[in-house]
C-alpha cells in the first residue's frame, strides 16, 4: 500500500514551494474567514435599503459603492462568499460521495454492474454541464438546495470515471490479491487497500471541481436559478447590476472579481496538487470547463 | 477499423437511448402537474385537457416513454405549452444564431490558441511561454459572463465601438451581423482559446520529445522544417479533435452569453423555456443539444481513429 502520509506530505510541501499555489492557498484562507464571518465582518447590513444612496461610486464609506437600492456592495460581496463556498463544498461533496462509490463498485466488481453504472455515467456526460444543471433546477424549482443538487449531479460522472480508472489498475496489484487470498472481505479491501491508493487523483479532482462548481453556481445565480433575492450571491449581483453597468461600473466589477479570484485560487492549488500527485490527469476539467 | 466503428456506433446508440430517458424523466420530476404549472394564470380547462392529451400525460408512464421515443425518432418533439407550435420547428429556428456564434467563437479561439500554443511549446520557458500559461490560467478561471459584462462596459459603454447586445442574421446584413457577433464571440472565444492553448502546448511538447524529431534535427534539418513537417502534423491531430468537441459544446448553446447579449440561439431558448415553464421546449432543446454533442463526438472519434490507427488498437 502506498504511504498516505507521504502523499499528503508531498502535497503540502508542493503548495509551500510553489509561489502561485501558496498565493492561491492564502486567498482561500481569506475566503473561508470572510465566508464564515461575513455577516459579522461586513460593514453594513446586506439588505439595508437606502434610496438616498442609490448607485453611489466607491468611497470611504462604501469601498465597493452602492447598488440600485442603495445597499452596500462590499457587505453583499462578503456575505455572498459563504454561498459560493457552501455550494462548492456541498455539490462537490455530493459528486465525490456518489461518484466515488459508483466508480469503486463498478471498477472492483466489473461485469454487468460496471457496464450499467458506466453507461449511466456516459449518458450524464452527454449533456453540456450547465445545460443539464439548468434543466434539473428548472424542474425542481430554483433555489440554493436545488442548485447544489444539480451541480452535484452533473459533476458525479467525472468522479466515477476517475475512481473507476484508478480501481482498475489497483485491483490487479499484488497487495490486493494478497488481501483476497487471506480472506479479507470486498468492502474491507476497497476501504483499506483500494481507496487510499486512488486518493491522489481524487484529491486533485476535488480541488479542481470546487473551482468549476463555484463557476457553475455563479452561472446559475446569474440566470436567476440559484440563490433567490434578497439573499446575495455573486452571480445574482452581476445579473441584477447588468442593466446599470454602464453608469455604475462597480456593480459589474466587484462581484465578478470575487468569482474570478476564488476560482483562480482553487485552480492554482488544484494545478499544483496535480503536478505533484497526478501529473497525467491533464484534460478532463479543461474539456468540461468549456461547456458553459 | 470496421469493428471499432460498429462498437462506437452501438455505444452511442445506447447512450442516446439513455439521453432520451433522462430528458423524458425531466417532465416527470416537475412537482405537481406540469401542464397546470406551465399554464399558470392562463389556465382554462379546454387548453389544459388538449395539452395533456397532446403530451400523452394521461397514459401510463411506460407507454408515455415509448410514445415519446417513437415520436422523437420521427422528429416530433411535441408542442410548446405556451405557443402550441411544434417544438422541433422552434428549436431548429434558433440553430442558425447559435451556429454562427459558435463557429465565429471557435475561429477566434483557433486564431489565438494555435500560434500561442505552438510558440509557447517551441520556446518553452520563455517570456511567451509564461504569458501563454498566464493567459490560459486566466481563461479557465474567469466567468465568461463577467468577461462579457466587462466587454460591454469597455467597447459599448466607454468606447462606443460595438452594440451592447442584439442579433442580426448573417444572411440579412453581414456587416451588422459582424458588429453584433463580435463581443459575444470574443468573450466565448477567449475562454475557448485559453483551453485550446493548453492542449496545443502540451501536444506540441509531447511530439517535440519524440525520437523521430531528434532524428530529424540530427540529420541537420532546419528547425522550421522540423516543426512544420514533423511536429505540427502529428501534434495537431489530437488538437483538431479537441477543437471539434469545443465546437460541439458551443453548439449546445452558451446559455449565459446568449442571455447576456440577447442572442436568440438555443441557449436563450432554453432560458426562456425555463422562465416560461415551457417544459416540452426545454426537453426538445436539451435532447437536440445532447444528440448533437453525441454525434460530433462520434464523428470525431471515428475521424481520429482514421488519422491515428493506434486508437482502434487501444
Amino acid at each position: 500500500m502506498i504511504n498516505r502520509d507521504g502523499q499528503l506530505g508531498r502535497a503540502l510541501s508542493a503548495l509551500r514551494r510553489d509561489p502561485l499555489a501558496l498565493t492561491g492557498s492564502l486567498v482561500l484562507v481569506v475566503l473561508v474567514v470572510v465566508g464564515v464571518g461575513g455577516a459579522w465582518l461586513a460593514p453594513s447590513g446586506i439588505n439595508e435599503v437606502d434610496v438616498d444612496r442609490m448607485l453611489q461610486p466607491p468611497s470611504w464609506a462604501h469601498p465597493f459603492g452602492t447598488d440600485e437600492l442603495g445597499r452596500d456592495v462590499l457587505s453583499r460581496v462578503m456575505v455572498a462568499a459563504r454561498v459560493s463556498l457552501q455550494v462548492g463544498l456541498v455539490s462537490v461533496g455530493i459528486a465525490l460521495t456518489v461518484g466515488v462509490t459508483l466508480g469503486l463498485f463498478a471498477g472492483y466488481y466489473r461485469g454487468w454492474l460496471d457496464n450499467v453504472v458506466m453507461r449511466c455515467m456516459d449518458v450524464l456526460f452527454a449533456f453540456p454541464v450547465l445545460l443539464l444543471a439548468v434543466a434539473i433546477v428548472a424542474v425542481l424549482g430554483p433555489g440554493l438546495l436545488t442548485a447544489m443538487v444539480a451541480i452535484g449531479v452533473v459533476y458525479t460522472p467525472i468522479f466515477a470515471r476517475v475512481t473507476r480508472a484508478g480501481v482498475l489498475s489497483v485491483r490487479e496489484q499484488v497487495f490486493v490479491r494478497a488481501a483476497v487470498s487471506v480472506g479479507a472481505s470486498d468492502l474491507r479491501i476497497m476501504r483499506r487497500h483500494v481507496l487510499p491508493n486512488i486518493a491522489a487523483p481524487l484529491i486533485v479532482q476535488t480541488s479542481l471541481s470546487l473551482a468549476f462548481a463555484i463557476l457553475s453556481e455563479a452561472a446559475l445565480s446569474f440566470l436567476g436559478l440559484g440563490v433567490q433575492p434578497p439573499d446575495p450571491a455573486w452571480g445574482r449581483m452581476l445579473f441584477d447590476g447588468r442593466g446599470f453597468v454602464t453608469e455604475a461600473w462597480w456593480l459589474g466589477v466587484f462581484p465578478g472579481a470575487a468569482i474570478f479570484l476564488t476560482v483562480l485560487a482553487f485552480n492554482l492549488v488544484g494545478d499544483a496538487l496535480r503536478d505533484v500527485l497526478d501529473p497525467r490527469q491533464l484534460t478532463v476539467n479543461e474539456a468540461r470547463r468549456s461547456t458553459s | 477499423m470496421a469493428r471499432f466503428v460498429i462498437r462506437r456506433l452501438l455505444q452511442s446508440a445506447v447512450v442516446l437511448l439513455g439521453v432520451t430517458l433522462v430528458v423524458f424523466l425531466l417532465l416527470q420530476l416537475v412537482p405537481g402537474d406540469p401542464v397546470r404549472v406551465a399554464l399558470g394564470t392562463r389556465f382554462d380547462p379546454q387548453t389544459y385537457e388538449a395539452l395533456r392529451a397532446r403530451a400523452g400525460l394521461d397514459q401510463p408512464l411506460v407507454v408515455q416513454y415509448f410514445d415519446y421515443l417513437r415520436r422523437a425518432l420521427t422528429g416530433d418533439l411535441g408542442v410548446s405549452f405556451r405557443s402550441g407550435r411544434p417544438v422541433t420547428a422552434i428549436v431548429l429556428e434558433r440553430l442558425p444564431a447559435t451556429l454562427s456564434l459558435a463557429v465565429t467563437a471557435v475561429l477566434f479561439a483557433v486564431v489565438i490558441a494555435f500560434p500561442l500554443g505552438i510558440v509557447s511549446a517551441i520556446r518553452s520557458g520563455s517570456l511567451v511561454d509564461h504569458a501563454a500559461r498566464v493567459f490560459s490560467q486566466f481563461g479557465v478561471s474567469v466567468p465568461d459572463f463577467w468577461m462579457g459584462i466587462m466587454a460591454i462596459l469597455l467597447f459599448s459603454g466607454v468606447l462606443g465601438w460595438l452594440p451592447p447586445s442584439g442579433y442580426v442574421a448573417l444572411t440579412e446584413d453581414p456587416g451588422r451581423w459582424a458588429s453584433h457577433v463580435a463581443l459575444p464571440a470574443a468573450t466565448v472565444g477567449l475562454v475557448t482559446a485559453s483551453i485550446l492553448t493548453r492542449f496545443v502546448r502540451s501536444s506540441m511538447l509531447e511530439v517535440l520529445s519524440e525520437d523521430y524529431v531528434r532524428t530529424a534535427e540530427a540529420k541537420g534539418l532546419r528547425t522550421r522544417v522540423v516543426v512544420l513537417r514533423h511536429v505540427l502534423r502529428n501534434a495537431l491531430i489530437p488538437v483538431v479533435t479537441v477543437v471539434a468537441v469545443q465546437l460541439a459544446s458551443l453548439l449546445g448553446g452558451v446559455i449565459v452569453i446568449e442571455v447576456l447579449f440577447a442572442w436568440p440561439g438555443i441557449g436563450r431558448l432554453t432560458y426562456d423555456a425555463v422562465a416560461a415553464r415551457d417544459y416540452p421546449v426545454l426537453q426538445g432543446a436539451v435532447l437536440l443539444v445532447a444528440a448533437l454533442f453525441l454525434l460530433v463526438n462520434l464523428v470525431v472519434d471515428i475521424l481520429y481513429a482514421r488519422l491515428d490507427p493506434r486508437i482502434t488498437v487501444k
